[in-house]
């Protein structure tokens, strides 16, 4: 068990690339931790140099309170999950979850004890003598998963561990992960691209963006006060609706007065998630923020619909969700109706928050 | 492409049983004219069924050998070839592999360099460093020795670029989990490395095997002591006599005898050897 602190990481490799550009983080002890962010953004690389797989360019890093950037990743006292398991091919699962207790001369019981142990938890006592490749992918995970916890570290590292799953085993895997990772109380660093998966795992959640942290915090915080266009447009499925309010009216979007935090006559961005977007028949009342909009595509989901249309019939596309399924047919015209206090402002150059 | 047509199944076997008898046919001479006796060739005819003398040319061949004529007992020159082979394939794949595993898997000033510096080497074949190679090895005093015998012919860039070939196939993901298991170089090499480079092994030991045990230029020139002397040239030195016919007959049982232990290993290692071919463990 052990808090993981990194302080102004960077990366930059042979070849003058930049991957990580100064990130700083806490993770408090037995805190589950998920860094997200679209592809190339350096999750991987600042996992790696957690994990010492990496060499850390500059800043410091620690587990446990102890000063790691020097030490072998043996020393580190962490376990990580690869994408593709690198569970070792010629051995037998039972040999894949002892080979690192039996390299670090650990008593011959208590590494039987720990393999029986991770065994009943995940499931796997049944395939202990298979080799890895007689194995389904998800049975596979499981291993991965136990040659983790056998080593009983003091933090896991996931890099994108589900992503070579399909999408109900991906769904039930996040499920055990998330449950054991309570069970056991390990501090936890998870690397994943997937932002529904990044949602429902994480205690915390921290966005990459090019290298550099863009925000921090829970899922909820990220989801209801995006701190730039960055994060409101990756967090939440589909992604928040993005109109640029430049200094005239706006065609087919009525009742948006003054914004707080937003200066009179600045252009900004207006955000607004499909979610907060309610059909409605009638006329606007003062007040109200409506936007009319030309239906252009329809996706039935099943509980849900979501109508996706053109501000004002030729303005950008606003995506609305409406409950059940949907039969509005493209080329109708749709009033919908912003709930109160859903709605977001962003600079309409740095992108940052402004209310 | 599986077809099939019954005509073409019936071109394709034609055509593999006449490749067949083309490579078979000698083999079959050499065995027949290994069962007759000597004065059967003297007519020039080369007969095409067994003769009756097998048992009493194997027994002479694998006895007391035909020391007139130059061609010392069978038993002997096996277990040279045998040492001589066993010698350079075991040391071929022990040094590629570990010649491999430094390139591959270390960062060292000069990698590159060292590389390529293997890779002139496959422009020296034996054959064309055979001169100063004798100078050394006599120089040395390996002259008629098994370690003349093998030594110069271990340093191999071939074997050591196919183990790097394999080695690229294996995930870094592998060694990166082991890096975290905490095994070091040595261990990795160990346990994982060797273990799933096991088929490829085997695949290589066959044909560095046979490349060993049909050597001929080299052992012709290190050795002059008939102790030492390899199956292969002594065939060599037995159809050289010079002041009467050849034996003809002991000839060609030696023959036989020195194309058994290549089969033996081949049909051994066969499922290994077509597995390291064709596919990766993976
Ligand atoms: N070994 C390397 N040498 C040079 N550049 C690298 C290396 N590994 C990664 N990079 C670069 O660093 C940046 C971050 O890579 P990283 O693998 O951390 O991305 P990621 O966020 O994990 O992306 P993904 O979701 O695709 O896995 C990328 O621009 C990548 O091209
Ligand atoms: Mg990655």
């Amino acid at each position: 068990m052990a808090a993981i602190e990194l302080r102004d990481v960077r990366k930059v490799y042979p070849g003058g690339v930049e991957a990580v550009k100064g990130v700083s983080l806490d993770i408090a002890d037995g805190e589950f931790l998920v860094l997200v962010g679209p592809s190339g953004c350096g999750k991987s690389t600042l996992l790696r140099m957690v994990a010492g797989l990496e060499t850390i360019s500059a800043g410091m890093a620690s587990i446990g309170g102890r000063v790691v950037n020097t030490l072998e990743p043996a020393d580190r006292d962490i376990a990580m999950v690869f994408q593709n398991y690198a569970l070792y091919p010629h051995m037998s699962v039972r040999q894949n979850l002892q080979y690192g207790l039996k390299n670090r001369k650990m008593e011959k019981a208590e590494i039987a004890r720990r393999v029986a142990e991770a065994a009943e938890i995940l499931q796997i006592a049944p395939f202990l003598d298979r080799k890895p490749r007689q194995l389904s992918g998800g049975q596979r995970q499981r291993v991965a998963m136990g040659r983790a916890i056998v080593r009983e570290p003091s933090a896991f590292l996931f890099d994108e561990p589900l992503s070579n799953l399909d999408a109900k085993l991906r769904v039930q895997m996040r499920g055990e992960i998330r449950r054991l990772q309570r069970t056991l109380g390990t501090t936890s660093l998870y690397v994943t691209h997937d932002q529904l998966e990044a949602m429902t795992l994480a205690d915390r959640l921290v966005v990459l963006n090019g290298g550099l942290v863009e925000q921090v915090g829970t899922p909820m915080e990220l989801y209801e006060r995006p701190a730039s266009v960055f994060v409101a447009s990756f967090i939440g499925s589909p992604s928040m609706n993005l109109i640029g309010i430049g200094s005239g009216a706006i065609e087919g979007l009525t009742g948006l007065g003054t914004m707080p935090g937003v200066p009179a006559g600045r252009p900004f961005t207006l955000g607004v998630r499909p979610e907060h977007l309610d059909v409605t028949e009638g006329e606007s009342t003062a007040g109200e923020v409506t936007l009319l909009l030309t239906v252009t595509n329809v996706e039935v989901v099943g509980a849900e619909s979501f109508v996706y249309g053109r501000l004002g019939g030729t303005g950008p596309d606003v995506a609305v969700r409406v409950s059940g399924y949907s039969r509005l047919e493209p080329g109708v015209t749709l009033r919908a109706r912003a709930r109160p206090g859903a709605l977001h402002a962003f600079d309409a150059s740095t992108g940052r928050r402004l209310t | 492409m599986v077809e099939n047509r019954p005509w073409l199944s019936v071109a394709t076997h034609v055509v593999l049983i006449i490749g067949l008898v083309i490579v078979l046919f000698p083999i079959w001479v050499a065995f027949v004219a290994s069962t007759h006796p000597a004065d059967r060739f003297v007519s020039g005819v080369v007969p095409l069924l067994p003769g009756t003398h097998l048992i009493g040319n194997y027994a002479a061949v694998l006895g007391e050998g035909a020391r007139q004529n130059g061609l010392p007992p069978v038993g002997p020159m096996l277990v040279n070839s045998l040492v001589m082979a066993l010698g350079i394939a075991l040391g071929k794949i022990a040094i590629s592999l570990i010649s491999a595993f430094a390139i591959v898997y270390f960062r060292f000033p000069f990698r590159k360099i060292a590389f390529w510096i293997i890779f002139l080497t496959l422009m020296l074949p034996v054959e064309v460093r055979i001169v100063p190679t004798y100078q050394v090895i006599a120089n040395l005093g390996m002259l008629n020795s098994y370690v003349g015998l093998t030594v110069p012919l271990i340093a191999s860039a071939t074997a050591t670029f196919l183990y790097r070939q394999f080695f690229l196939t294996i995930p870094d993901e592998l060694a990166e989990a082991a890096r975290i298991d905490g095994a070091g170089p040595w261990k990795f090499l160990k346990d994982i490395v060797i273990p799933l480079s096991r088929t490829s092994t085997a695949a290589l030991f066959v044909i560095l095997f046979i490349y060993g045990w049909n050597q001929y230029l080299w052992p012709l020139l290190v050795t002059t002591d008939p102790d030492y002397y390899t199956v292969v040239m002594g065939i060599q030195r037995a159809a050289r006599a010079t002041d009467q016919e050849p034996l003809w007959n002991l000839v060609m049982a030696v023959a036989m005898l020195a194309l058994l232990p290549p089969v033996i290993v081949v049909l051994a290692m066969q499922k290994l050897f077509v597995r390291g071919l064709v596919e990766t463990e993976k």
